[in-house]
C-alpha cells in the first residue's frame, strides 16, 4: 500500500476558476491552489471590468455622473442613483421635497427586493437547483415593469436627480405597487418551502465558511454579509438618512439556525428575510406619501461649496460609501466609491482555506458580489 | 465623542504627531496626522476604550496637486461615532506604514490606492496592483497622468 502511494505522488494543482465561469457572477477570476478536492489557497483576481469610473467622475459634472452610478451595481441601480444624489445633497446642503424622498425610498426598497431575488435565484442555481431562479425572475419582472412605468428603463434607470427625482410617479403607480406587494408577500414563504429548508440545500450551506462577528467587522463586511454574522447593524436604522426613521421595520440578523453563526446559510436567510422587511417599508411609504413637488430648485450650473463629505447608504450588497471632494467648480475634484462587494472580497482568501472546491461556489454566491461594482 | 475631543485625546497621547483638526467643511472632520505615525495612532484609535474605532469604512488616496493624501474614514460600531484621519504625503516617493494589521479591511483598499496613485504602504502583507494589469505603467488617478497611446503594442 505504501509503495503504491509513493508511486502515485500527490501534488498541488493550480486551477483558474474564471474569469468566464457561470458561478462567479461576472468576470471574476479565482486562482485556486488545490490539493485534490481541497482548496489550499484561493486568491481572487479582480479588475477585468475596470472602467475608471472614478476618473470619469473628475471630468463630468455632478448631474452628468448620475448615469454612471447606474453602472456600478446594475442589479440595484436605483440605490446607487440615490446614494449619489444623497451624497451631493449632503455636500451642498440641498433640501429635498418630502415627496421625492418617499419616492426614493419606495423605488430603493423595490430595487432591494429585485436585487435580493437575483441573489436568491442565482445562488440556488449555483447550488444546482435551477427552478427557484425562474420563480425569482418571474417576480423581478413585475418590479421591472413598475420601473419601466416610472422612467422607461428596466435596468439602468437614471431616475433619481440631485434635488429630487426626474418625474413624479405615473398614474396608478401606487395601486400597481400595492397589487405587486399583495402578490409578492406570500411568495417568500413559498420560496422557503421550495428550497430554503430543502435538506440537500441546507447541507450545502450550513457550517460552510462561517465568518465570526469580529472578522466580519474587521474585514469590513457590510449589509447582509455583516448581519449574517449576527451583527445587528443597518444604516437605515443605526445611521438613518432620508425618511427611513418614519418607518417601522426590523433588522434581520443571522442566528446560526441550521449550523454555525455566520455561515453561508445565515447570509442566505438574511436576504430572504430582508425581502419581507422591504415589503413592510414600501407598504408604509405608500400609506404615508405626501403630495407636493418632487424636485428642489437646483441651478443649472450647479457648483457646490468647497468641502469634503463622506456619505454611506445601505444598498442591497452592503454600504455604498461615497467620498466626495469639491473644489467649488462644476466637476467633482475627487470621487471615491467604497463599493461593498470590493471590500467584501478582502476576506475571500481567508475564508476559503480548507474548503472543498464546490464550497467556493457557495461562498461566492452567499456573499452576493457583483463585479461591475468591484472593478468600477 | 465629538471630533474635537478625539483630536485633543490624540494630541495628548501623541503630541505633535497629530497636526491639526480639519472641521469646517469636512464631514466627518479629519484629524490630520504625520504619515510615519499612522499605524500607532490607528492602533490607539482602535484599542482605546473611549474610541473603539473597530471599523474602517473607507480608505482612499487623494491627489491635492501639490501633495498626496491618504484618508481613513473610521466608524465605531460599539460607540457609534465617526472620525476621519488624514495623512499628507510628498509627491516624490509617497509612502506610509500600512494599517492592514489594524483593520484587515485596509488591504484591498491600500492595494487600490497603490495601484491608482502609486502610494506605497510599507509593511503591507500583499501590495500588488489590483484593478489594472500588473504591467500597466503609471497611476491613472494622479492629476498629472498622461494617457498612454499603446499598451503592449495595442493602440488604446
Amino acid at each position: 500500500m505504501k509503495a503504491r502511494a509513493e508511486a502515485l505522488p500527490t501534488q498541488e494543482m493550480l486551477i483558474n476558476m474564471g474569469p468566464q465561469h457561470p458561478s462567479t457572477h461576472g468576470v471574476l477570476r479565482v486562482i485556486l491552489r488545490t490539493d485534490g478536492e481541497v482548496v489550499v489557497n484561493a486568491r481572487p483576481d479582480v479588475g477585468y471590468l475596470h472602467r475608471a469610473l472614478e476618473k470619469i467622475g473628475e471630468r463630468v459634472t455632478y448631474a452628468q455622473y448620475m448615469p454612471f452610478t447606474d453602472r456600478l451595481d446594475y442589479l440595484a441601480a436605483m440605490n446607487c442613483n440615490a446614494a449619489w444624489a444623497w451624497t451631493v445633497e449632503k455636500l451642498a446642503g440641498i433640501e429635498v421635497p418630502e415627496r421625492a424622498e418617499y419616492i426614493r425610498v419606495i423605488v430603493c426598497e423595490l430595487n432591494r427586493i429585485a436585487s435580493h431575488l437575483i441573489a436568491f435565484g442565482s445562488f440556488t442555481a449555483d447550488m444546482g437547483a435551477f427552478t427557484p431562479f425562474l420563480y425569482a425572475i418571474r417576480e423581478r419582472e413585475r418590479i421591472n415593469d413598475l420601473f419601466e412605468d416610472i422612467c422607461g428603463n428596466r435596468l439602468t434607470y437614471n431616475y433619481v436627480r440631485i434635488g429630487g427625482v426626474s418625474a413624479d410617479l405615473p398614474d396608478r403607480f401606487l395601486e400597481k405597487t400595492k397589487e405587486f406587494l399583495d402578490y409578492f408577500a406570500p411568495k417568500v414563504p413559498e420560496y422557503n418551502n421550495l428550497i430554503s429548508y430543502n435538506k440537500i440545500f441546507v447541507h450545502r450551506l450550513a457550517n460552510v465558511a462561517a465568518v465570526t462577528p469580529e472578522d466580519a467587522v474587521g474585514y469590513g463586511l457590510t449589509g447582509p454579509n455583516l448581519r449574517g454574522s449576527g451583527v445587528p447593524f443597518d444604516l437605515r436604522k443605526n445611521e438613518p438618512y432620508s425618511v427611513y426613521p418614519e418607518f417601522d421595520f426590523d433588522v434581520c440578523v443571522g442566528t446560526g439556525e441550521r449550523g454555525t453563526l455566520g455561515d453561508c446559510f445565515d447570509r442566505y436567510m438574511v436576504r430572504i428575510n430582508e425581502m419581507k422587511e422591504s415589503v413592510r417599508i414600501v407598504r408604509q411609504a405608500i400609506e404615508q406619501i405626501p403630495e407636493g413637488p418632487v424636485m428642489a430648485k437646483v441651478p443649472r450650473m450647479f457648483k457646490p461649496p468647497v468641502g469634503e463629505v463622506y456619505f454611506r447608504a445601505e444598498n442591497p450588497r452592503g454600504e455604498t460609501g461615497i467620498y466626495l471632494i469639491s473644489d467649488g467648480t462644476v466637476n467633482p475634484y475627487r470621487l471615491k466609491i467604497r463599493a461593498p462587494s470590493f471590500v467584501t472580497m478582502g476576506i475571500f482568501e481567508k475564508i476559503t482555506k480548507g474548503l472543498m472546491i464546490a464550497d467556493v461556489v457557495a461562498v461566492i454566491g452567499s456573499f452576493d458580489i457583483i463585479l461591475p461594482e468591484i472593478d468600477r | 465623542m465629538e471630533p474635537k475631543e478625539i483630536f485633543e485625546k490624540v494630541t495628548e497621547k501623541f503630541g505633535g504627531k497629530a497636526v491639526e483638526l480639519q472641521g469646517e467643511g469636512f464631514r466627518p472632520a479629519f484629524v490630520v496626522v504625520s504619515p510615519e505615525s499612522v499605524r500607532e495612532i490607528a492602533l490607539f484609535l482602535r484599542d482605546d476604550p473611549a474610541m473603539k474605532f473597530d471599523s474602517l469604512m473607507c480608505l482612499s488616496g487623494v491627489d491635492y496637486k501639490d501633495r498626496f493624501a491618504v484618508t481613513y474614514h473610521l466608524h465605531s460600531l460599539s460607540v457609534g461615532h465617526q472620525i476621519g484621519v488624514k495623512a499628507y504625503l510628498p509627491r516624490e516617493a509617497p509612502s506610509l506604514p500600512s494599517v492592514d494589521m489594524v483593520w484587515p479591511a485596509a488591504n484591498f483598499q491600500e492595494r487600490e490606492a497603490f495601484d491608482l496613485y502609486g502610494i506605497v504602504f510599507e509593511g503591507s502583507w500583499d501590495l500588488r496592483r489590483i484593478l489594472l494589469p500588473e504591467d500597466w505603467e503609471g497611476h491613472p488617478l494622479r492629476k498629472d497622468y498622461k494617457y498612454p497611446e499603446f499598451y503592449n503594442g495595442i493602440k488604446v
